[in-house]
């Protein structure tokens, strides 16, 4: 464990792109909780005098077309955007890793039936199939973060399936066997932990991919119903303005879900080279 | 040596294709009767009475049983019937089939681009180790994969529109004053060539180029990262410090030597590429208001078209295991490989 | 029949590796002759620095290499100091190479005839119209049944034996004047090892080429080889002709190997009985590298610099305590 934490910082003080992506995701987090209480203005809180203005002093990133603050509205956004994104992942993740495991554990018909599944949902173009999805089961919040779970799922079997399946023979599998643990508890207890740390590189680089997806969801109108403040949805309303100049609408979220999807792909990157040093490229 | 195992792999290939196929008609179904609460109600809308709605309900076979049900929506399938669309009136398929070579053309052509800067950036990045073009690589590959497309699309519009007024408008395939040119494959810039049209071609190219970039910026980066990773890979291997102690020169050992072997993994890439294309290509179409496929669906998740949506999503589907397909057998015949190894 | 002027001349040459860890002295004053007719083995560990010697002459060596001092000529040419440009037409022309694990070392895409081709055609040796027969014809000099065939043929289609078949063709296919086998039977079973190593011995004293085989194995050496340079952590320790070498070895290490390889076919794989391994080759290192592992070492061989002196005519040493 010191050698891990040696090589933690490492990996922090060696790295300094690490270290900056860090920090970003650490004021993600504290936008996340706190933006809120924290904003200057209202996000809902529109004012008829000063719509559309440029950014400026009063208004970093300038006013919508209501008048609302644009700054506002993104910080208020951070605590949606990543909620979707993470609820989304979290719901992959359990999934996924469960019937991966099985999969790789059990082989047989659980192999065979899990692949059918995760090769199907490869076989649409996920963006797509997410589309399908929301349409299907309605246009909510809580269906995107459904469809943004599906669509992630195979990546998470494939993982841990992997991952099972090299460990089922491992030494310390067999003496665990040897001393008498049941199959599902050797599963859950001695293999499936083992599993977690590549599956947790997997995580922090498709939270990335989760915001883009749940962000193109709304931004195509899914979703998210103005006049809510969500990165994707801004971008869409502010979209139209872009032709007229008023580019301060649109840019200022995108770049907030830019820098969000970086963030979270830096640290995966950095989380791989931590867990694994031999695969860096 | 094209012989009859290659042919017989093929056809292999092909084979492979149906069951998911099977999968994809399984989940589109599934999708058309997941709405929530009764379809019929639904379709019926808020004044029927329940008359109307069981008259909705047999009209549209939700009466019948799952498995009935099916059968007769693949059998709709085989006949090319998707249903209307609620909201232009027009059968699916057709709507479909006009708007597709508009989306197809911004795709290939987002493809060219990505390929023309993706390969020789990896290349270039993958021979000179650590040199200002590898960072720049490296740069594109991290940033590349963080852009959503929709931002880059219209951080494009206000530059090259807006600020510089280079582009023309971000309204569709063609500007208002040209007429669109005699339709032969619906490519609207092979078609203005093919009518010897050339200021009908500039101004579909016009329209053409920026969303084709930003299409092709987002899938340039996986695409890069992979030439790169081949490269590298292929370059510390034996054979090329064969070639090279042979004397062969540096572009044959680059180019017939490690690029062809490089390639292989490059093709297989190609397969998640489209998948992000495909996707990504919906988005591109809102931004650009480009009258493709994927516009069709968007204006039809806003209306409640549902037969339209899975239309929608049935044909992409049905076009990326095509495109998969592809990759699959140009891979069995330029690998030698293999189906001789397995 | 000897030449006295040397084909290939490697005088004093010391090679660095930088890497992120620290510089590797990979050789140091290291000098070897080869003349046409002659086969020459350079023997060592794994590390000892053979394969870097022969890629620095071919100049061929990983970019994190360099050369820091020394000259070698190639039947004239100043190799160090040639354009690429030339070098890459001496490669494969003038002087060849051949590597081990030969299924590797050939494109697994490209069929063994055009790979073959490829090289004749870049060195003026056949054109379009007469590179068929080229290769057939290279073919045949290294004895492969039924060439017709296996023109069309990929790596993978063919056995460990075969493919170093078609990469002795390949690099004898321009008539070189040299050849440097870098462990040319590493990976092939025993009857086929003996096989190549008749071929490779056959094929250099009918074309009188200068011959170099790279081998751990002291066995084979013994076998093939006129001459043996033995290798030591970048150091040469000592060259003598095989007769005099296996009738009084002097270095300390030479000893040492001949003890390790078992009569017959044993390799250096297992070196049970040399005490240690190599010296790290970072940093500063004593004069004598082999110092750490030598149970005659004593405190004057380290006190100043070593060099490799003729100790009796054609026997060249580098000892303080020779045997």
């Amino acid at each position: 464990m010191t050698e891990f934490l040696k090589h933690l910082k490492y990996i922090l003080t060696e790295n300094s792109v690490t270290l900056i992506a860090g920090t970003m995701f650490l004021l993600l987090i504290l936008a996340a909780l706190f933006g809120p209480y924290i904003v200057p203005y209202d996000p809902l809180a529109s004012s008829a005098t000063r719509t559309l203005e440029p950014p400026s002093w009063d208004h970093w990133f300038g006013t919508d077309q209501l008048g609302r603050d644009v700054f506002s509205r993104i910080i208020v956004a951070t605590r949606l955007d990543l909620a979707i994104a993470i609820s989304a992942v979290v719901i992959s993740f359990v999934l996924g890793s469960v019937l991966g495991s099985l999969a790789g554990f059990f082989g047989g018909w659980a192999d065979r039936i899990v692949g059918r599944i995760t090769d199907t949902i490869m076989a649409f173009p996920l963006f797509v199939l997410a589309m399908g999805i929301v349409a299907a089961l309605g246009n909510t919040v809580e269906n995107i973060v459904y469809a943004t779970a599906i669509i992630n799922l195979p990546f998470y079997a494939r993982v841990s399936r992997t991952e099972v399946n090299v460990r089922r023979s491992a030494d310390f599998v067999l003496a665990a066997r040897l001393a008498g643990n049941s199959s599902l508890r050797l599963l859950a207890m001695h293999i499936y932990p083992n599993t977690l740390p590549p599956l947790m590189v997997q995580v922090s680089l498709n939270m990335g991919w989760a915001i883009l997806n749940a962000a193109g969801l709304s931004f195509i109108g899914l979703g998210v119903r103005p006049p809510t403040p969500e990165w994707g949805i801004m971008v869409a309303e502010g979209a139209g303005f872009i032709v007229s100049g008023e580019w301060w609408l649109a840019l200022f979220p995108g770049a907030a879900l830019m820098i969000a999807v970086f963030t979270f792909n830096l640290l995966g990157d950095g989380l791989r080279d931590l867990i694994d040093p031999r695969r860096r490229t | 040596m094209f012989g009859n195992e290659k042919f017989k792999m093929i056809v292999g290939r092909l084979l492979q294709a149906i069951p998911s196929i099977i999968g994809i008609i399984i989940v589109t179904f599934v999708l058309t009767r997941a709405l929530p609460g009764d379809p019929a109600v639904y379709f019926a809308g808020p004044a029927a009475d329940e008359k109307s709605i069981q008259e909705i309900r047999v009209s549209l076979g939700l009466d019948k049983s799952w498995l009935e049900q099916f059968w007769i929506y693949a059998s709709d399938l085989v006949t090319g019937n998707l249903g209307v669309s609620v909201s232009t009136g027009q059968p699916v398929v057709e709507e479909l089939i006009r708007r597709l070579p508009a989306s197809l053309e911004l795709t290939f052509l987002a493809l060219i681009f990505s390929l023309a800067v993706a390969l020789p950036l990896g290349i270039a990045a993958a021979t000179r180790p650590n040199s200002w073009i590898d960072q720049l690589c490296r740069i594109v590959v991290t940033a590349g994969v963080s852009l959503p497309v929709f931002f880059t699309g219209l951080i494009m519009v206000y530059l090259f529109y807006y600020i510089w007024g280079v582009a023309p408008p971000p309204l569709g395939r063609l500007e208002i004053i040209y007429l669109s040119p005699p339709p032969v494959t619906n490519f609207y810039t092979i078609d203005a060539l093919l009518d010897g049209d050339l200021e009908t071609f500039g101004a579909a190219f016009a329209q053409l180029a920026l969303p084709a970039i930003t299409l092709g910026i987002f899938t340039l980066a996986p695409l890069a990262r992979m030439t790169r990773a081949a490269m590298l890979q292929v370059l510390s291997s034996d054979f090329i410090r064969t070639a090279r102690a042979s004397g062969l020169k540096r572009s044959t050992v680059l180019y017939t030597y490690a690029f062809r072997n490089a390639f292989l993994p490059i093709l297989t890439t190609l397969g998640m590429v489209f998948s992000f294309m495909l996707g990504s290509n919906v988005l591109v179409e809102k931004v650009f208001a480009w009258p493709g496929i994927g516009s069709f669906a968007i204006e039809a998740l806003i209306v409640s078209d549902y037969a339209a949506v899975q239309g929608f999503v049935l044909a992409m589907a049905i076009l990326y295991v095509l495109l998969n397909l592809t990759i699959d057998i140009v891979y069995t015949l330029v690998d030698p490989r293999v189906g001789l190894d397995g | 029949m000897v030449d006295p002027i040397p084909l290939l001349d490697i005088q004093e040459l010391s090679v660095e590796f930088r890497t992120r860890s620290g510089v590797v002295h990979a050789l140091e004053n290291v000098s070897m002759k080869v003349h046409r007719g002659e086969i020459i083995g350079v023997v060592g560990e794994s590390g000892s620095g053979k394969s870097v010697s022969a890629m620095t002459a071919m100049r061929i060596l990983d970019p994190a290499g360099h050369v820091t001092s020394g000259s070698i000529t190639l039947g004239g040419l100043d190799v160090l100091n040639a354009s690429e440009e030339v070098m890459q037409k001496t490669r494969g022309h003038e002087a060849s190479m051949i590597f081990q694990s030969p299924r590797t070392a050939l494109n697994p895409i490209r069929t063994v005839g055009k790979q073959i081709g490829d090289v004749l055609k870049r060195h003026g040796n056949a054109n379009r119209q007469t590179v068929h027969e080229m290769v057939i014809k290279a073919l045949n000099t290294v004895r492969i049944p039924d060439p017709e065939r296996r023109i069309h043929a990929y790596p993978f289609e063919m056995s460990g034996g075969m493919c170093q078949r078609i990469m002795i063709a390949m690099a004898l296919s321009c008539q070189p004047e040299l050849l440097i086998a870098d462990e040319p039977t590493t990976g092939l079973d025993v009857t086929t090892q003996a096989a190549i190593m008749d071929l490779i011995r056959d094929l250099s004293k009918e074309r009188n080429m200068a011959t170099v085989l790279i081998t751990h194995d002291l066995a084979m050496a013994a076998d093939y080889c006129d001459r043996i340079v033995v290798m030591h952590a970048g150091h040469v320790v000592e060259n003598a002709s095989t007769k005099d070498l296996f009738a009084a070895p002097r270095h300390p290490y030479t000893t040492k190997l001949m003890q390790a390889t078992p009569q017959g076919d044993g390799a250096l794989d297992d070196i049970a009985s040399i005490p240690g391994g190599l010296p790290d080759l970072r940093g500063d290192l004593p004069p004598c590298r082999f110092s750490a592992r030598c149970e005659r070492f004593e405190e004057t061989c380290n006190t100043s610099l070593l060099s490799l002196d003729e100790v009796s005519p054609g026997h060249f040493l580098a000892c303080r305590r020779p045997l």
